[in-house]
């Protein structure tokens, strides 16, 4: 069994605010990401996936299908957009990289099979660096 | 308790199959296709899961293991053409999956002792692909 994992990266603002707090609360939580004009991160996101290898191939998660489905999930609706308006996902929600996280697992998850139509691999996690300081990494299966 | 050695290797490989036809090798594998091969600069980590030893404080002396790896991974595959002059990649694919576990195949045997055995290989075929290997019982966790 291998877990393969494949790096990505993309751009995006956010701003870190939730309408269901007052302004000063969201001031005191978010501290200079609740700045109104929002402020960019690089991110990186590392996807696992687990399987075993062909025995032809010698290969567990064919990587063309994997990069088609992270980009049309991930790149193509998150990099170099505005997280909070320019994402569905992030009208009510705040795009903290822990929500995002979970944004991200879900579409992963939700398509994985298109890409993927055999039993194997299976999305095992995935992890985002916000930063090279604050980094986020959820397992397929704690969501649904 | 795990610990960790990196060490690196630069070679040349093909990813193609002979029972795959070109327009499957191409669909399947890519750039790395191409006939007459590229290169990497691996970077290989191989994880050691034990306890220290209580007088020593060492889970495995980590001089003994650099010459382990030296011998079983860098005199192998540094600067080499991995199809040609390694085998068994003269028979399989040279996948970053299949070195992994060729690796594990060499090293696990002997890295059995009292206190520290092979945890796992991770093997960095580039900075944005790697892959971890650790042996074949199921990896969940």
């Amino acid at each position: 069994m291998f877990r393969v994992t494949r790096r990505y990266t993309f751009a995006a603002s956010h701003r870190l605010h939730s309408s269901q707090l007052p302004d000063e609360e969201n001031r005191r939580i978010y501290g200079k990401c609740n700045n109104p004009y929002g402020h960019g991160h690089n991110y990186f996101l590392e996807v696992t996936a687990r399987g075993p290898a062909d025995e032809t191939t010698g290969i567990a998660a064919p990587l063309a299908a994997l990069d088609s489905l992270v980009r049309r999930e991930v790149l193509l609706p998150f990099d170099h957009r505005n997280l909070n308006t320019d994402s569905d996902a992030f009208h009510e929600a705040v795009p903290t990289t822990e929500n995002l996280a979970v944004e991200i697992a879900r579409r992963l998850k939700r398509n994985w099979r298109s890409a993927f139509p055999g039993e194997w691999p299976i999305l095992e996690k995935i992890r985002i660096e916000e930063t090279t300081r604050n980094i986020f990494e959820i397992k397929a299966d704690e969501i649904e | 308790m795990i610990i960790t050695r990196k060490i690196e290797f630069s070679a040349s490989h093909v990813c193609r199959s002979p029972l795959l036809s070109d327009q499957q090798n191409l669909e399947l594998y890519g750039p790395a296709a191409n006939p007459n091969g590229h290169g990497h600069n691996y970077v290989v980590e191989v994880s050691l899961a034990g306890d220290p030893d209580p007088v020593t404080g060492m889970v495995l002396d980590l001089k003994d293991l650099k010459e382990l790896l030296n011998r079983e991974i860098v005199a192998p595959y540094d600067h080499r053409f991995l199809n040609y002059e390694a085998a068994p990649f003269d028979k399989i694919v040279p996948t970053a999956e299949n070195l992994a576990r060729e690796i594990w195949r060499r090293l696990e045997p002997q890295l059995r002792g009292p206190r520290g055995r092979l945890h796992s290989v991770r093997l960095y075929e580039t900075a944005d692909l790697f892959v971890d290997y650790s042996g074949e019982q199921p990896c969940s966790e």
